[in-house]
């Protein structure tokens, strides 16, 4: 049996920002398929940097970034902007969701840059609201959502190209605890069926009911937890 | 190890793009109205001014057309020695026999009579209207028409009868045939009433009387002082050379001849200055439109950093973003463009409606009008969409 590489592999990763500032010193850290990983921290640890770097939202300073084996430093605009569109689903803090869009519109803005036609793109968002039990609020707009409702519908456009891996970046950060445990129960469902996660929180009590717990402090991953 | 090769990058929908232009007017409909709006009044002023020009050179042309430029007119002039020479009695006959010529008339000035509503009016107020000898066919072939009475005929142009053009009518109170009028020292009865002629003014401020009263009871010379001849459309131009000669052998360059439909012509050429002045207000305003729309896209990449942020973690390439942006400036600027023209269209027909003038769309003008404010967006929209592209995806999401 051939092994799949890490779907994320950042190998001695350092990103410094301009004015000396060190968000990440020499970082190390894979994730394999169908883990479900949290990245924990107080803020200011550099836990966000991670993410983009993991994201490919953002190159490191020195260190190599590999998405499924592939270095992120070798691929121009076009290329990282593929591996984002098909193989990284993001969810942030913020939902970003569309005022003006309903709820199957938004998620299915997931597969805007995949070259689908529109019809195409909204019976797949039809089908990924349906996995995070929103099927029946498809039609509302984001104001006619609860909080953990509006979450669950950037999770299903997060979802919605079946990507390698989905990061969350505090996705309960902005939600009360009861919404923010029904988004966790959904996460915890969906790496069930087979998605690769990575959460990252500064929420130790969420971190907790994860596989896996990376602690991150001051730029340096402090503990990491079974992998 | 197995590594799977890179995803393909797929490119977007032109459906897509201007969905996704559109989309971000359709967030902020009130800011896209109103800085569409500078666009739209450009628009509107230079398609109304050239949509109403158009009309009025219509309304023009039908006139001349329907008017003809076949009349010529002959007057006396001055000799080379600047000595006033009257045309002979016979250049109406002699001018009459020239070939391609269709009719000859003439009108003689009644030197030193005026024409007045009763006796006890002052003479010395003539209100500008002038006695004129005129020859029976003189009406056929000014192609006029009387509005109301009779003109003169054999019987009538010897008495003391008058036809009274339009203005001479109404300045003297009268209108309707059968009254009379006080025309040097003697009591004429009209006959009739001219429609007002457009070739020929001086006429509609003229009393006309039969050239035999005028001999016989106004001290009249007989000498013509104004000769009308109508001539064969394309012949004009030859008729016209010959006509000095013909009407005056002796004297030919004391004779001036002219044709009243150049004025018409002249008119239909002239440039309307008001017209540039409005076309020239409405290039500035589309000019200021184009600061407006450049200045409503900057603000727009400002807030929504965190849409562009989104966009490229969702899969946007750099390029795509900028043509997102660039699209909505684009349909900002042709929606203010479309609806200017729409105005402009809509201020023709008003116009063009209450004046009587034939309705003519200046289809070049809506064009070049909608074509400019696609241009001019582009323009505006460039420089935004370049700041939107550049903008990292970490920036972006980092201050969303």
């Amino acid at each position: 049996m051939t092994s799949s590489p890490p779907v994320i592999d950042l190998d001695r990763v350092t990103k410094e920002y301009p004015g000396g500032v060190c968000a990440l010193r020499d970082v190390s850290l894979r994730i394999v398929p169908d883990e479900l990983t949290a990245i924990v921290g107080p803020s200011g640890s550099g836990k966000s940097t991670m993410l983009q770097l993991m994201g490919t939202l953002d190159r490191p300073t020195r260190g190599t970034v590999r998405i499924l084996g592939h270095d992120v430093a070798a691929l121009d605009d076009r290329q990282l902007s593929a591996v984002r569109a098909s193989w990284i689903g993001f969810v942030f803090q913020q939902c970003y969701l569309t005022a003006h869009l309903t709820a199957v519109q938004n998620v299915a803005n997931g597969l805007f840059y995949h070259g689908l036609p529109r019809r195409a793109r909204l019976r797949e968002a039809a089908a990924a609201l349906d996995r995070v039990g929103l099927g029946h609020r498809r039609d509302h707009r984001p104001a006619e959502l609860s909080g953990g409702e509006r979450q669950r519908v950037a999770i299903a456009r997060a979802l919605v190209a079946r990507p390698a891996i989905v990061l969350a970046d505090e996705p309960t950060g902005a939600l009360d605890s009861r919404s923010g445990e029904t988004v966790v129960q959904l996460l915890h469902e969906l790496h069930r069926d087979g998605t690769t996660i990575a959460v990252i929180t500064h929420d130790a009590g969420i971190a907790r009911s994860f596989d896996r717990q990376v602690e991150i402090l001051d730029g340096e991953i402090s503990a990491a937890g079974s992998a | 190890m197995n590594t799977p090769p890179l995803p393909r990058s797929a490119r977007l929908r032109a459906a897509d793009l201007i969905g996704v232009g559109l989309l971000g007017l359709r967030g902020r409909p009130m800011r896209a109205v109103l800085s569409a709006l500078g666009i739209a009044i450009g628009i509107a002023a230079m398609v109304a001014v050239l949509g109403i020009g158009a009309a009025s050179q219509a309304r023009l042309l039908n006139r001349i057309a329907s008017l003809g430029t076949n009349l010529l007119t002959v007057t006396p002039g001055q000799n080379l020695f600047g000595k006033n020479t009257p045309l002979p009695d016979a250049a109406v006959d002699m001018v009459g026999r020239i070939g391609p010529v269709l009719s000859a008339s003439a009108t003689g000035s009644v030197a030193g009579a005026t024409v007045r509503r009763t006796d006890k009016i002052d003479p010395r107020e003539t209100k500008g209207i002038e006695v004129l000898a005129g020859r029976l066919d003189l009406l056929p072939t000014l192609g006029g028409k009387l509005s109301a009475g009779a003109w003169l005929s054999p019987a009538t142009g010897r008495y003391p009868a008058v036809v009274l053009g339009a203005t001479a009518a109404r300045l003297l109170g009268v209108d309707e045939p059968g009254r009379q009028v006080f025309i040097a020292g003697q009591w004429f009865t009209v006959l009739g009433i001219l429609a007002p002629l457009d070739l020929t003014p001086e006429i509609n401020t003229a009393a006309l009387v039969g050239w035999d009263v005028a001999t016989s009871r106004l001290g009249f010379d007989g000498h013509p002082t104004k000769i009308y001849t109508r001539a064969v459309t394309e012949a004009v131009g030859a008729v016209r050379d010959v006509l000095a000669r013909t009407a005056n052998p002796q004297d030919p360059s004391a004779v001036n001849v002219s044709r009243p439909s150049d004025a018409l012509t002249a008119q239909l050429a002239a440039k309307n200055t008001f017209g540039s002045l409005l076309i020239g207000l409405g290039a500035v305003s589309l000019l200021v439109g184009g600061v407006g729309v450049a200045n409503t896209m900057i603000i727009s990449v400002l807030e929504r950093r965190a849409e562009i942020g989104l966009r490229r973690a969702l899969g946007a390439r750099r390029r795509q973003i900028l043509l997102q942006f660039l699209t909505e400036a684009v349909a900002l600027s042709a929606l203010g463009g479309l609806a200017g023209a729409a105005l402009g269209v809509a201020a023709t027909v008003v116009y063009a409606g209450a004046q009587g003038w034939p309705l003519v769309l200046p289809t070049t003008g809506i064009a070049a009008g909608v074509g400019s404010s696609i241009v001019i967006g582009a323009a505006a929209g460039l420089y935004p969409a370049l700041r939107a592209g550049r903008l990292p995806p970490s920036e972006a999401l980092s201050t969303g």
